[in-house]
């Protein structure tokens, strides 16, 4: 369906800019799990249906929640929107975005210049997804195992609430 | 209806990265920085996905799901040292952790 692809893409697009120019953390937030909605969406329409689900659940579901207990964790309210204001003026943002439109404007030349060729409209199912993921791809899940392990022991060693530590020449010994 | 072109979602998941790209540039907040290569992630995952539904392989799918598996370690290890930033500094603005140089 490609009426469905072309208006989640335009939906996503929005969404992410106003994702970049949010001052309030929770807008942005809302705004980016709106954009990873339509993207699952865009998937959807590309026959990947089995990406599409995991794009819901672990991005827009796992991954933003995440997001969003930080920000309630660390308080983040009306202060840090207006620092936000402060900090977002135009001689900050302006040559940085200039820089990176010439470098899409590059890209999308470079993207259109050889013919386009059509995308088959025939879906990858999960069958096909699982037997390969599980066939030759095996090696990459077992390092994606310890690759989530140590995620897990690195997010709960930084994590541990310390007293405040300095750097150890700054400290005053007492022995 | 004509179908969907492979060079249009290239486009679009080149924009996506691009605008990921502007926001880490421009933010001097460390949650918005963090927000931004989400989008650069997820972006190169379109691309993935394009890619395999072009030549209809699984393999776009799978290296989708790595991607997937790597932000969610990338995110988990990341905010746990914005937490740790924001206890030690009271404060998330990147131009504070300068003195980390030493």
């Amino acid at each position: 369906m490609p009426i469905l692809f072309y208006i989640s893409s335009l939906v996503a697009i929005l969404a992410t800019i106003m994702v970049i120019t949010r001052y309030h953390p929770i807008h942005a937030l809302l705004y980016l799990i709106v954009s990873f909605m339509a993207i699952a969406v865009t998937f959807l329409s590309m026959g990947a249906p089995f990406a599409a689900a995991l794009e819901v659940i672990i991005y827009a579901g796992a991954i933003m929640v995440l997001f969003i207990f930080v920000v309630m964790m660390l308080n983040l309210g009306k202060q840090t929107a207006q620092q936000e204001k402060e900090w977002l003026q135009p001689r900050v943002w302006l040559w940085p975005s200039v820089l990176t439109l010439v470098l899409l404007a590059e890209m999308i030349v470079l993207l259109l210049r050889p013919s386009p060729t059509d995308m088959p409209a025939v879906a990858v199912d999960a069958r096909q997804i699982s037997l390969s993921l599980y066939g030759e791809y095996i090696i990459a899940v077992e390092l994606v195992g310890f690759l989530l392990m140590t995620g897990i022991v690195g997010a709960a060693h930084i994590g541990k609430q310390r007293k405040k530590s300095l750097h150890r020449f700054l400290q005053t010994t007492t022995t | 209806m004509a179908p969907i072109h492979a060079h249009t979602v290239l486009v679009v998941a080149a924009i996506l990265f691009v605008l990921g790209l502007a926001g880490v540039l421009t933010r001097k907040n460390i949650l918005f920085m963090l927000l931004s290569v989400e989008i650069m992630l997820n972006s190169a995952g379109l691309a993935f996905v394009a890619a395999g539904a072009r030549w209809q392989q699984p393999d776009g799918q799978i290296m989708y799901l790595f991607i997937l598996a790597m932000a969610a370690a990338e995110v988990s290890v990341a905010l746990a040292l914005v937490v740790q930033i924001h206890h030690q500094r009271k404060s998330l603005d990147i131009d504070q952790l300068k003195e980390l140089k030493d």
